[in-house]
């Protein structure tokens, strides 16, 4: 917002006022922020130091016990950590050539009709988009028609591989949007500068295209990976309980076996994982590009 | 690479259109099309659970979306009052809200919920008058209030956006023409913000009829329409459960799309 917007509020009235009136625009959203992000996230960073009560509650204790138990969940957090960049990077690939020809090379009356095709996936239920690949990739779906043409015993759904499909299916949108909205900005006529000066296409599009469409890719990467740190769903649905996220070891450690305690740690662990992932994509988009991250909305 | 596109937007568009025709199928087994029936709808919408999960699901979408989009758009405009560092803070906060994984909002607020009450609760029954204190518990409210968050910020984040944009020459033009600064937000700010506060409603509205995972942890013993479901997939596909994804599905799509014509929609006529 430009500092313009601002003086549309402030040219009458006395500084008094106008501090009030601010305040009074702010209160309700400031409120639902402390009390529904801030002091939650308090509560499980002072849950994490805690200890787990005999019934299975929360005992005040200041260890560093949940922290040093994490390796008790290694293989949630491998498969999470080994899926989440895979997941994410299978998804720029397949997104990087629709956002591209999208931005630079589909007929102008198109475009919008696709990119609102793009977004509405985006907004749609993902536990119904998930629920959809259950019925392809079960017994009756795909595998029932390889047994048709012969091949029998094809095991396709809880597997890694489902998942890995679930992932990209799922998140697909979301790395489209922000490397659409970076080529779109593109400099049309930078590309024909680095053609009129000899570059082949491909060194045109590894020094140009892609170069300066990083700032949208590291935003889709990294929003797409934090999201899949978390996902639930695709694992639960497409991996059938053979394949643990991190997320199904916090559904676990909160509404099964109620270690809070442990659950908080791990959730702590999580959101400073997140943190680092944002960090490093700010940091290589910056240092490539020059310029920050896209901002989705 | 047009191919390819094509094959893209199939493998979108291609598992939600075989949900919608398994719908319509005459047979009891969800994987053999044996004829064209809407007999899924009619067991759907009379299974008194399921009609009970989808009121719940639209009351809470409502309220939530209907909150987000008052206090979010409130707070747009009172954003656009402050100084760089407030803005930053606040910037901050709400891009954590939006950012940070559903599971780990859920999980902190129910600890924080759960902790709250246990010190509300007591409270409560000691300075009640009557026999039965009100007890404060987890449902309706606690979804709600988890929803609103990532509502909230979607839309002030939207309605931000539309404001940064605002043409500036009828603002300083209706004050010159001596209108009081009321007037002038009534007549001029608003009619060009109101499709982002509506859009931003919208898609408030579709984010919480959708949320699974959120609900999950802070739903107490309240269901919503995707735990309903969520539930009913793990005992068993059956075309009734692609009877209901249909009709979310439509519904969220009349909603995206209705959302994305309202932000297209430039500078109303007056």
């Amino acid at each position: 917002m430009s500092a313009g917007t601002g003086a549309v509020f402030q040219m009458h009235g006395n500084r008094f006022r106008h501090n009030f009136l601010t305040a009074l625009l702010l209160a309700p959203a400031t409120a639902w922020l402390v009390v529904f992000l801030v002091l939650p996230f308090i509560a499980i960073a002072v849950f994490s130091v805690g200890e787990r009560a005999p019934e299975g509650g929360y005992q005040a204790a200041f260890t560093l016990a949940q922290y040093a138990n994490l390796p008790a969940r290694a293989t949630a957090f491998w498969n999470t950590m080994v899926l989440a960049p895979v997941g994410a990077l299978a998804c720029l690939l397949v997104a990087y050539p629709v956002a591209y020809y999208l931005a630079l090379q589909a007929p102008q009356r198109w475009r919008l009709i696709l990119l609102a095709l793009v977004v509405i996936p985006f907004w749609t239920s993902l536990l119904m988009r998930t629920y959809a690949w259950m019925y392809i990739l079960g017994g009756r779906g795909i595998p029932a028609l390889l047994a048709f043409a012969g091949i029998e015993d094809v095991r396709l759904i809880n597997t890694p591989g489902a998942v890995l499909l679930g992932i990209v299916y799922g998140y697909l949108p979301l790395m489209i949007l922000p490397i659409y909205v970076s080529l779109e900005r593109l400099d049309r006529r930078l590309l024909e500068a680095s053609a009129d000066l000899g570059a082949t296409p491909l060194s045109t599009f590894l020094g140009v295209t892609l170069k300066l469409s990083l700032p949208g890719v590291m935003t889709g990467f990294s929003l797409v990976m934090i999201l899949l740190l978390g996902e639930y769903l695709i694992p639960t649905l497409l991996g059938g309980g053979k394949v643990f996220f991190i997320g199904n070891a916090l559904v676990d450690l909160f509404l099964q076996s109620r270690n809070w305690p442990f659950g908080s740690a791990i959730a702590i662990t999580l959101v400073l994982v997140s943190v680092v992932v944002l960090i490093a994509a700010n940091r290589i988009s910056t240092r490539v590009s020059g310029a920050r991250r896209v901002d989705l909305i | 690479m047009r191919a390819f596109v094509i094959a893209v937007f199939a493998f979108l568009y291609l598992p939600i259109v075989l949900v919608v025709l398994f719908s319509f199928n005459a047979g009891h087994h969800a994987s053999e099309f044996t004829g064209f029936s809407v007999q899924w709808y009619g067991k759907a919408l009379s299974n008194p659970f399921l009609v009970e999960a989808l009121k719940n699901s639209l009351f809470i979408a409502t309220t939530s979306a209907l909150l987000a989009a008052v206090f979010g758009t409130a707070a747009a405009l009172g954003l656009a009052r402050v100084g760089i560092r407030t803005r930053a803070v606040f910037d901050g906060l709400l891009g954590a809200a939006i950012v940070v994984p559903g599971v780990v909002i859920g999980i902190s607020t129910l600890v924080a919920l759960v902790q709250l009450f246990a010190v509300v609760n007591p409270f409560l029954a000691s300075v009640w008058p009557g026999d039965q204190p009100p007890r404060l518990s987890l449902g309706y409210g606690s979804i709600i209030a988890a929803h609103g968050l990532f509502s909230m910020a979607l839309v002030t984040m939207i309605v931000g956006t539309r404001l940064g944009s605002l043409d500036r020459n009828l603002v300083e033009a209706s004050s010159d023409l001596y209108a009081t600064p009321l007037t002038t937000f009534r007549s001029i700010v608003l009619p060009q913000i109101m499709p982002a506060a509506i859009a931003g409603f919208l898609l408030a509205f579709t984010f919480s009829f959708d949320d699974f995972i959120v609900a999950f942890f802070v739903a107490g013993a309240q269901t919503t329409l995707p735990i309903y479901v969520f539930a009913s997939i793990r005992r068993g596909v059956t075309p009734e459960i692609n009877a209901i994804a249909t009709i979310v599905l439509v519904a969220s799509v009349l909603l995206v799309v209705l959302a994305q014509w309202q932000l297209r929609q430039r500078k109303p006529s007056n």
